[in-house]
């Protein structure tokens, strides 16, 4: 019974809580764009919501030094599970939440959409790169490619500087992100100058051991492994391919970005690894340098591509904010039509670190090039089309 | 008030179980109207009565059953998904809502139910830790062939692959329903709070009804010993797939209500991890103790969300926390600490009340 | 010689699962309850063991000692503080307490090591073993496994069998009551349980961390549930038997991915699990249970 009034005295206390919560001050009256970023912050996937936390928090103070639009940023963990999402979502709105810098992955960013497409919030995400994020969603924009566009991607590089013919592919079949690419990348390969010759895959329970997935792929005699995986799992790949005495070319997509700079990874095991990437930390452009020398003063690490888009986003809700005229006393409803108007316009494009001249379609996906890069004495180097 | 103290203390105090969700209900509905409660619990209410119906049914098995399983969210998503099928195909001809949500909340609990069933029969002759493992492979199983799932409906009918969303062969505007590890998107928002509260109620009424009747004494004398109950003609497997099936149907009605809530929901999320979670609140709750499910389950769904304050160190503290109430509520010197701390807070009871209550 | 290869693969894989269940087994039949956090104790090892190598120049070999003290440690501390007070609560108390603590060990380790992977350097330095010219290699971070499998499982029994603490162990998980009238200490023989199985959870995190070099606060977490049912496959509470139901684990999971599909590989190994408990009750070496009426 004791356990009763302790379990009873949490709930009240819980119930007084949410209720008080409800009653705290509304959307305050001022200039500041309250922006809400929602990512898995704790769990497997931490390491790309911090990542867009940090670029996004980094982003904002760099605006606001500007003097100019004022921006105040509030990142919510969301374990990257839908449910949380949601939970962070409804966390923001009461916040008083006017612009969605996210979610950071995919199927929460299908939840949280939904919700955002409802309430009329503008909902800019770093990397949900699946199309259901957007589809039907006027109000929801990418500023990472989509799966299906760098599955296809992938196969016109591959065919279009001959890279291998023979091609093997392993790919997370527990994972939205990499299936989705792995799916287009196999119906865009029909009619190329290169079969797949083996397919396999791990989920995230068993990415160990990729001997089995190795064998195959050597015993089919592929010249090239695709890779749409994360970075994590791909240097496991790249070790073990190495303890065999196995060495294909590896073709890796936006994921395989972090590879390099991962702690303690010896690039060597990396070399000749080619992937198409929106975004290279060793670029030497001033923008790019400047963000990273930033980026790790500030947090100890080098930026990813998680942390580039992050930045972005920020800085493309800065400059169609500007060009919107949005102010800090509108409501979210208002802002949204006035960016969506901006975003959709023809004459709208951002100069980000993950592209020039990134511009937006009505759907919301995004247009701009990738780059395809090769490793070389462990940087990045651009990779020539048509080698 | 005499009358009410003249009836069977075990009625009393599940009239008082019973009263005390229809004043939650009311509480929260009545809040709600009045637009005085936050976004963010109004968003947690559908959860809330998803995981309170978890974790009465799994309380029927671990607590009144006396079996440990460790996949109890396996049935839940046979549920959720089942619920989510059912609902998109039926989009067409059903146009009633709650209805819709009706159904797919009876499929769901069908379908996990008959998979209550064919896990039951093979693995209830284990016993302890054993049952509990082949519990938690059968939840690993059911995820792992979700995600290589893919169901779709269009011109051509029902359409069920394990290759990918193109061999489903599903015709001009065939809609594809599952999608692999992707999950099911576009799944209609059909979960309201009232549906929730409705279903907890049916749990509640399910469950404390078998706790009373001759079957559930019949499962409690099971657990309690097996050997006796056997010698005095109980039928042990009838009584133990019974509570088990039941349990599992239950978790397939939740699962459906669950994935009704959200837009998108994949196999992922019924991990190992949310078996795991549920079973606390069963245990913080008390084995057996259907009132202290509900409360534990309320209680720690929401917990996690009060704690966003503390940014970085949430989950640090709700770790802390969880240790600590189990140390507290477990360890006699701390809980004989906590009595002197919260006596002051101790209602007067009249006597028979509490003894009667005493000897639980 | 693909065959062969997969075998090897298997039973490397297989010995660190069953490194890890001879941890879950120990405490589990001296203690009767399933130390969740067993998985995360083994995350904690193979940090120290990064941060030894990476940070402070230290010799692989002293960097796995450092890993064991550490979590020798740090088990005693768990045990302590999380465990101890719940001595007479029910086994499934201490089991939420137990996945308490595991959330806790992850999110510490959040905060201390961020959640950005690292890479592991394998501890095991000397060249790898070609045989038939080259067709089948056997790495030597799978030598070094198997060997630190083979002398783990023996050592242990020794222990059990031959030491004074062995035998106090014994008596424990035989009979408490009846072990305190003989003048065992029985708290003082837990705490030895879980100062032994966190030990030999850092060397399975050194291990694991060596033939997958990967470092995230969740590393653990997988092998760790693996390792459970390795142990419960195996008869749980038999030091034997979380051996050969690791290394079966390993092997049918390997075994499974190349033969059966890649796709459904937990699904192969999970049913598998399920068939093998529905002919043997008790896992593979467990005591068959006699009740008494």
């Amino acid at each position: 019974m004791k356990k009763y009034r302790i379990l009873c005295m949490a709930l009240a206390l819980v119930m007084g809580l949410a209720v008080l919560a409800g009653c705290g001050p509304q959307a305050t009256q001022s200039t500041t764009i309250k922006i809400g970023g929602i990512g898995p912050l704790t769990g497997g996937a931490a390491t790309y919501g911090t990542s867009v936390a940090n670029a996004a928090k980094l982003a904002v103070e760099e605006i606001n030094a500007l003097g100019g639009l004022q921006f105040e940023l509030n990142f919510q963990d969301d374990e990257h599970d839908a449910e949380k999402s949601v939970n962070a979502y409804n966390t923001l709105k009461d916040w008083g939440m006017q612009v969605l810098c996210g979610t950071v992955t995919t199927t929460p960013g299908v939840a949280v959409s939904a919700e955002a497409y409802a309430d009329r919030i503008f909902t800019l995400t770093p990397s949900a790169s699946s199309p259901k994020v957007v589809e039907g969603k006027d109000n929801i924009f990418q500023l990472c490619f989509t799966d299906p566009n760098q599955g296809i991607a992938s196969a016109q590089y591959i065919a279009e500087a001959s890279l291998g013919t023979k091609i093997a592919v392993i790919y997370n079949n527990a994972d939205a992100y990499s299936t989705g690419i792995y799916e287009k990348f196999a119906s865009e390969a029909k009619d190329k100058n290169f079969t797949i010759v083996n397919v396999t895959t791990f989920t995230d329970d068993t990415a160990t051991d990729f001997n089995v997935q190795l064998s195959e792929a050597r015993n089919a005699g592929a010249d090239l492994i695709f890779l749409p995986i994360y970075y994590q799992p791909a240097s496991l790949i790249l070790t073990q391919a190495d303890a065999m005495g196995y060495k294909p070319k590896f073709f890796g997509v936006d994921g395989m970005d972090g590879i390099l700079t991962m702690e303690n990874f010896n690039t060597e095991l990396a070399e000749g690894v080619m992937l198409l990437t929106p975004f290279a930390p060793d670029a030497g452009d001033e923008k790019t340098v400047a963000f990273v020398n930033k980026y790790k003063e500030r947090f100890g690490e080098t930026p990813n591509q998680f942390a580039a888009d992050g930045y972005d986003v920020i800085y493309a809700i800065y400059e169609a904010g500007k060009k919107a005229g949005i102010k800090g006393d509108m409501s979210a409803k208002d802002i949204c039509d006035k960016l969506i108007k901006v975003f959709t316009s023809s004459d709208f494009s951002v100069d980000g670190l993950t592209g020039e001249n990134m511009t937006w379609s009505t759907s919301g996906e995004v247009s701009k090039a990738p780059k395809g890069m090769v490793i070389e004495n462990g940087v990045y180097v651009g990779m020539q089309s048509g080698k | 008030m005499k009358n009410f103290l003249k009836l069977k203390k075990t009625t009393r105090k599940n009239l008082v179980t019973y009263a005390m969700v229809i004043l939650a209900f009311l509480a929260v509905w009545l809040l709600s109207a009045g637009g005085s409660i936050s976004s963010a619990f109004r968003g947690q209410l559908v959860p809330i009565c998803v995981y309170i119906v978890m974790a009465i049914s799994l309380n029927l098995t671990v607590g009144i059953l006396g079996e440990l399983s460790l996949g109890h969210a396996g049935f839940m998503s046979l549920g959720a998904f089942t619920g989510v099928i059912v609902s998109i195909s039926l989009q067409g001809s059903v146009s009633s809502d709650p209805l819709r949500l009706t159904i797919a909340m009876i499929l769901g609990a069908v379908i996990a139910g008959i998979a209550g069933l064919v896990v039951g029969v093979p693995a209830l002759r284990l016993r302890g830790d054993y049952l509990a493992i082949v519990t938690l492979a059968f939840g690993e199983i059911i995820k792992n062939i979700i995600n290589t799932l893919y169901v779709g409906i269009g011109p051509n009918g029902f359409r069920i692959s394990m290759v990918n969303a193109e061999s489903l062969n599903l015709g001009e505007n065939g809609t594809v329903i599952m999608n692999g590890p992707m999950g099911a998107v576009g799944i209609p928002k059909l979960a309201t709070f009232t549906s929730g509260f409705i279903l907890i109620m049916i749990t509640l009424f399910i469950v404390l009804n078998l706790q009373n009747s001759r079957s559930g004494r019949a499962i409690m004398a099971v657990r309690d010993n097996r050997i006796a109950a056997e010698s005095v003609g109980i039928s042990v497997t009838r009584y133990k797939l019974m509570a088990f099936i039941i349990s599992a149907a239950l978790a397939g009605a939740a699962g459906a209500l669950y994935a009704l809530n959200f837009s998108t929901v994949v196999a992922r999320k019924f991990d190992f991890n949310t078996s795991i979670l549920i079973l606390v609140f069963v245990v913080l709750g008390g084995m057996g103790n259907i009132r202290g499910s509900i409360i534990a389950a309320t209680v720690l769904t929401v917990l996690p969300e009060l704690l966003r304050a503390f940014n970085n160190y949430r989950m640090l503290l709700y770790a802390v926390i969880l240790i600590l109430v189990m140390l507290v509520s477990n360890n006699e010197q701390l809980k004989n600490m906590m009595k002197k701390f919260t006596g002051f807070f101790k209602i007067k009871r009249p006597p028979d009340l509490r003894g009667g209550t005493a000897r639980e | 010689m693909s065959f062969l290869s997969y075998l090897i693969s298997g039973i490397s894989l297989g010995s660190i699962y069953a490194i890890i269940a001879l941890g879950y087994t120990m405490v589990y039949g001296i203690a009767k309850m399933l130390n969740f956090a067993h998985g995360d104790v083994i995350m904690v090892g193979g940090y120290m063991s990064f941060m030894a190598t990476s940070y402070m120049g230290w010799s692989p070999v002293a960097s796995v000692f450092l890993a064991m003290a550490v979590c020798t440690l740090l088990g005693i501390i768990i045990e302590r503080l999380a465990y101890k007070p719940l001595r007479n609560a029910t086994s499934l108390a201490v089991l939420i307490t137990a996945i308490g603590v595991s959330y806790f060990l992850q999110n510490i380790a959040l905060l201390i090591w961020s959640s950005n992977p690292k890479s592991f350097t394998s501890i095991v330095s000397f060249d790898s073993l070609r045989l038939f010219d080259g067709q089948l290699i056997i790495s030597s971070v799978t030598l070094v496994t198997i060997a630190a499998c083979i002398v783990i499982v023996c050592g242990l029994t020794a222990i059990v069998r031959y030491s004074k603490i062995g035998k106090a162990m014994r008596a424990v998980s035989e009979d408490k009551e009846a072990a305190q009238l003989m003048g065992i200490d029985i708290n003082q023989t837990i705490s030895v349980t879980f100062a032994i199985g966190s030990g030999l959870a850092a060397v399975a995190g050194v291990l694991l961390c060596s033939a997958y070099p990967l470092l995230m606060p969740t590393v653990g977490a997988m092998p760790g549930i693996k390792a459970f049912t390795a142990a419960v496959f195996g008869g749980i509470g038999s030091i034997p038997g979380a051996m050969l139901g690791g290394i079966l684990l390993g092997v049918i999971e390997i075994l499974g991915k190349a033969y059966i599909s890649t796709e459904l590989s937990d699904a192969i190994v999970f049913s598998v699990l399920i068939i093998v408990l529905l002919v043997r009750p008790t896992g593979l070496l467990g005591k068959k249970i006699s009740e008494k009426v």
